[in-house]
C-alpha cells in the first residue's frame, strides 16, 4: 500500500481532524491514497482510533496502557534553523520499561528531537513531559531523570575513568558515599569496575563506549536518552551493551534508543519510531512496522530495512 | 548557583589541566626561563652591570696634535670600543656589522677647526659612516664626539701652540673679513685679550687644570627605586611581563578546552545536566583564575627565591593587582571560547591577540620608548595597567593607592570580556 498525500483540507476533513484530536490521535497518521481513499497507515495509530481492535489483535497492545507509567512524552516539537524546518510536530512516547528506537536517514531529524529532550537546543513550539510534567529550563529537577549518552564519547581522555564518573556525578549533586557507590555500581554494570583507576586514554574504544553509558547512568535516571551508543564498537563489546540495555530495561528505565543499524533495532526495541524530513512517518511494534512493507514483500520475515526503505526512499542524504 | 557543580568544574579543570605536561611546561617554566634571560639583559638584580661599550671607528686623516687629541678622548670614553682602521676598512667594518659608527676626520682638520672655532674660517666636513640598525647608538656617538671634539679643538686654541699661531693668524686677517664692523672689533678685543693670557700664562702654568671648554657641570646619578639603599631589579619587571604573557596563554589553552570540549560532545553532557548556564561560565572562569593566579605567583615565587624579587610596596595591593590580571586573563579565555569557531583556528588568532597584548603593554620592553601616541593609546591595553600594576607593588615600592587605578581597570576589561563572552556563547547546537 503506497502512501499517497495527507489529509486534504475540506469541511469533513477538518471535521475528522477535530474528533481526531479529541481522541488523541495523530492527525498526520491519516492519509490518501490515490483513489481518495483514507487510511491510517500506522497499526498503532489505528488502535487508538478503534480501540475495539485492541481485543481482536492480541498481539497488539497498547503500551499507554500496559506499560504504565508513561515517563517521557514529546508532543508535537518544532525546531527551525532559519528556512530549514529540521523537526516538524514530531510526537512519540517512551513508556517506564520500554525501549523506543528512534531511526530515520541522516539529517532525518533525529539528534535535533534528542538534543531538544535534553534541554540543549529550545523548540519553537511543542512540549517534552516528564512523567506528564513539562520539562522546564536549564535547572529544572526533571533533568535529574534524564541520562544522555551522547554519539560522541563524550569523556575526560586526561582523566581516570573514576575522576571522569565522579564529575559527571557531581553535576547531578552527587556527593560523597552516594556519589562513591554510584560509581561503583556503574563501572560494575558496564564491566569496568577493574579499570576504574586507569585513565580513559588508555581504553579500547569499547571500554570507552561502554563508560561513555555508565556516566549517563550515574544518577539513576528513569529515562535514557542513547544516541548511536554502539558506534565503532566490536561485537563483543556491541553485546555488552545490549545487555546492559536489556538490564536497564528490566529495571523499568524508559530507554530511547537512536540507531542506523536495523539489527540493533530488531534485537532491542520494543516500539520503532521512523523520522523524516522532520517528521514522524511511522511509529509502531516490530511486528506492525513489517506490515508496513511494500506489497508483495510483507511478512513475519521482511527486515526492518526493507521497510525503513520504504518508508524513507533510496535517495541519498547527505 | 550550585556550590558543588562549580567546585566539581573547577576540580575537573584543574585535573585536566595539570595532567597535560605541555600546557604546565609552557605556563610556569617557560614565563621563568625567558623572564631570567630577560632580567638578566636588562640590568639583573642590585647595581647594574657596566654597559656593553659601542663599537666605533676613528680615523685619523690629519694627524695634527688637534686630531690625535680628540681620537686619544675618544679612545678613553667608557661608553666607547675604539678602533683606528683606514678610511676603506672603517667602511668595511660598517658594511659587515663590526663597528657601528666609523668617523672618518679628514686631513687639515686641526687648522680648519681652529679657524672655524673663531668664526673666520670655513667648518671642515667629518665624515661619519653608520649602520642604519643602529640608529639609536648613531645618536649617542654624535653626542660624545662633539664633546670631545670641542675639548680637544678649545683647548689647543686657549693654550696649544697650534692655537697662539691662529689667534696671531686670525689678527692679521681680521681686516679681510666680511663680518660687520661691530662684531669686528669685539673679535679683534677677545684675540687680543688671548694674545695677552698666552703671552703672560706659560703653557706648564695651565698643564694641571683644564683649559678651553669644557662640560660645566658634573653629573650624579642616582637611580631612584622603592627606598634608598633598594636597588633596581631588573627581574621584577621581566617576570611581570612574562607571567603575565604566560597567564595569557594558559588562558588560550582554557578558551580552546571550551571548544574542544563542544567538539567531543562533552558539553553536550555538561548542558544536559541540571545546571545553569551562569554555573557553567563561573565554574569556567573560576577554574582558569586559579590557573592564571598560579602562573603568576609561581612566577614571582621563582623570582623571590632566586633573584631576589621582592614586594617592595603593597603587600595588599601585589595580590589585589594579580587577582584583577587572573580574572581578566580568565574572561578572555571566555572570550575566545564564545567566538571561536575550531579549536586550531582559535588558537593562532588568540595567540596574536596575546603577543600584541603583551608588546603594547610594555612587558617585552618598557612602554617610555614608545612615541608619545602610543603611550596614550596603550592605556586601552589590559596588560599595560597589569605590568604597570605589578611593577608599582613590585621594585617601584608604592603604597596600596597605586593599585587601585590598576585594579579597577582589570577588573573593567574582565567586565568587558565576560560580557562579550556571554553575548556571544553558543549556548544551543543540534
Amino acid at each position: 500500500m503506497e502512501t499517497g498525500g495527507r489529509l486534504a483540507d475540506g469541511p469533513f476533513e477538518r471535521h475528522q481532524t477535530a474528533w481526531l484530536a479529541s481522541h488523541a490521535v495523530d492527525y498526520r497518521q491519516i492519509y490518501v491514497d490515490r483513489k481518495g481513499f483514507r487510511f491510517v497507515r500506522s497499526i498503532a495509530a489505528i488502535r487508538r482510533c478503534f480501540p475495539a481492535f485492541r481485543r481482536k489483535l492480541p498481539e497488539a497492545v497498547d503500551r499507554r496502557e500496559t506499560m504504565t507509567p508513561l515517563m517521557l512524552d514529546i508532543r508535537k516539537l518544532r525546531k527551525s534553523f532559519g528556512d530549514l524546518v529540521a523537526v516538524n510536530d514530531v510526537s512519540f512516547t517512551v513508556a517506564a520499561g520500554e525501549l523506543v528506537g528512534l531511526l530515520g536517514p541522516n539529517g532525518a531529524g533525529k539528534t535535533t528531537t534528542v538534543s531538544m529532550i535534553t534541554g540543549l537546543i529550545r523548540p519553537d513550539s511543542g512540549a517534552v513531559l516528564v512523567e506528564g510534567a513539562p520539562l522546564g529550563g536549564d535547572t529544572d529537577p526533571k533533568k535529574h531523570r534524564i541520562g544522555l549518552v551522547p554519539q560522541d564519547l563524550a569523556l575526560y581522555d586526561e582523566l581516570s575513568a573514576y575522576a571522569n564518573l565522579r564529575f559527571f556525578g557531581a553535576l547531578y549533586n552527587l556527593t560523597g558515599k552516594a556519589l562513591d557507590d554510584a560509581i561503583n555500581a556503574a563501572l560494575t554494570l558496564v564491566g569496568l569496575a577493574d579499570r576504574g583507576r586507569d585513565a580513559v586514554r588508555t581504553f579500547s574504544g569499547g571500554m570507552k563506549r561502554r563508560l561513555n553509558l555508565a556516566a549517563g547512568l550515574l544518577h539513576n535516571p528513569d529515562i535514557l536518552l542513547l544516541d548511536e551508543p554502539t558506534v565503532g564498537v566490536d561485537p563483543q563489546s556491541r553485546n555488552a551493551i545490549f545487555d546492559n540495555l536489556e538490564e536497564l530495561k528490566a529495571r523499568g528505565k524508559a530507554l530511547l534508543y537512536t540507531t542506523h543499524y536495523m539489527e540493533e533495532a530488531e534485537r532491542l526495541a520494543d516500539r520503532i519510531v521512523v523520522i523524516d524530513h522532520g517528521r514522524v512517518v511511522a511509529d509502531d511494534t516490530l511486528s506492525g512496522m513489517r506490515r508496513l512493507a511494500p506489497a508483495g514483500v510483507a511478512g513475519a520475515h521482511v527486515s526492518l530495512e526493507a521497510v525503513f526503505l520504504s518508508l524513507t526512499g533510496r535517495s541519498l542524504r547527505d | 548557583m550550585a556550590l558543588t557543580q562549580i567546585l566539581a568544574m573547577v576540580r575537573k579543570d584543574l585535573q585536566v589541566y595539570y595532567s597535560d605536561r605541555r600546557s604546565v611546561i609552557m605556563s610556569f617554566v617557560a614565563p621563568i626561563a625567558i623572564a631570567s634571560f630577560l632580567g638578566a639583559v636588562t640590568g639583573g638584580r642590585g647595581a647594574p652591570a657596566e654597559p656593553a661599550k659601542i663599537p666605533i671607528a676613528v680615523v685619523d686623516q690629519d694627524g695634527s696634535t688637534v686630531t690625535k687629541a680628540i681620537v686619544s678622548a675618544v679612545q678613553a670614553d667608557k661608553s666607547l670600543q675604539v678602533t683606528t682602521p683606514t678610511a676603506e676598512g672603517a667602511r668595511e667594518a660598517v658594511k659587515r656589522g663590526d663597528v657601528t659608527v666609523a668617523v672618518i676626520i679628514p686631513a687639515g682638520f686641526g687648522q680648519a677647526s681652529g679657524l672655524a672655532f673663531f668664526g673666520g674660517g670655513a667648518k671642515p666636513d667629518v665624515s661619519v659612516l653608520y649602520d642604519p640598525s643602529h640608529r639609536a647608538e648613531m645618536g649617542l656617538v654624535r653626542g660624545l664626539m662633539t664633546q670631545h671634539v670641542m675639548e680637544a679643538v678649545s683647548r689647543e686654541m686657549f693654550g696649544g701652540g697650534s692655537g697662539r699661531q691662529l689667534v696671531d693668524q686670525t689678527l692679521q686677517n681680521l681686516d679681510q673679513n666680511r663680518m660687520p664692523d661691530g662684531q669686528r672689533a669685539m673679535l679683534r678685543e677677545l684675540l687680543t685679550s688671548a694674545q695677552k693670557f698666552y703671552t703672560q700664562t706659560p703653557e706648564t702654568e695651565t698643564a694641571d687644570r683644564p683649559r678651553g671648554i669644557s662640560l660645566p657641570y658634573a653629573l650624579i646619578e642616582e637611580a631612584v627605586t622603592s627606598g634608598n639603599d633598594v636597588p633596581y631589579n631588573g627581574y621584577a619587571h621581566s617576570f611581570a611581563g612574562m607571567g603575565i604573557q604566560f597567564l595569557l596563554f594558559a588562558m588560550i589553552d582554557m578558551g580552546v578546552g571550551i571548544l574542544l570540549e563542544r567538539q567531543r560532545g562533552l558539553w553536550k553532557r555538561l548542558r544536559s545536566a541540571p545546571i545553569s548556564r551562569t554555573s557553567l561560565l563561573v565554574g569556567k572562569a573560576l577554574s582558569s583564575s586559579v590557573i592564571a593566579l598560579a602562573v603568576l605567583l609561581a612566577a614571582f615565587l621563582f623570582a623571590g627565591i632566586v633573584f631576589g624579587v621582592r614586594v617592595q610596596g603593597s603587600l595588599v595591593g601585589f595580590l589585589a593587582v594579580s587577582a584583577g590580571c587572573a580574572l581578566m586573563a580568565a574572561t578572555f579565555g571566555l572570550l575566545i571560547a564564545s567566538i571561536g569557531k575550531t579549536p586550531g583556528g582559535s588558537r593562532g588568532v588568540a595567540s596574536l591577540a596575546v603577543l600584541l597584548m603583551v608588546m603594547l603593554g610594555g612587558a617585552w620592553m618598557p612602554t617610555f620608548i614608545f612615541p608619545a601616541w602610543l603611550q596614550r593609546v596603550t592605556v586601552v591595553v589590559p596588560t599595560r595597567w597589569a605590568v604597570d600594576g605589578l611593577d608599582a607593588m613590585t621594585w617601584r615600592g608604592l603604597g596600596i593607592g597605586a593599585a587601585v587605578m590598576p585594579t579597577l581597570a582589570l577588573i573593567g576589561f574582565a567586565v568587558l570580556f565576560g560580557s562579550l563572552a556571554l553575548a556571544r556563547f553558543r549556548w544551543e547546537e543540534a
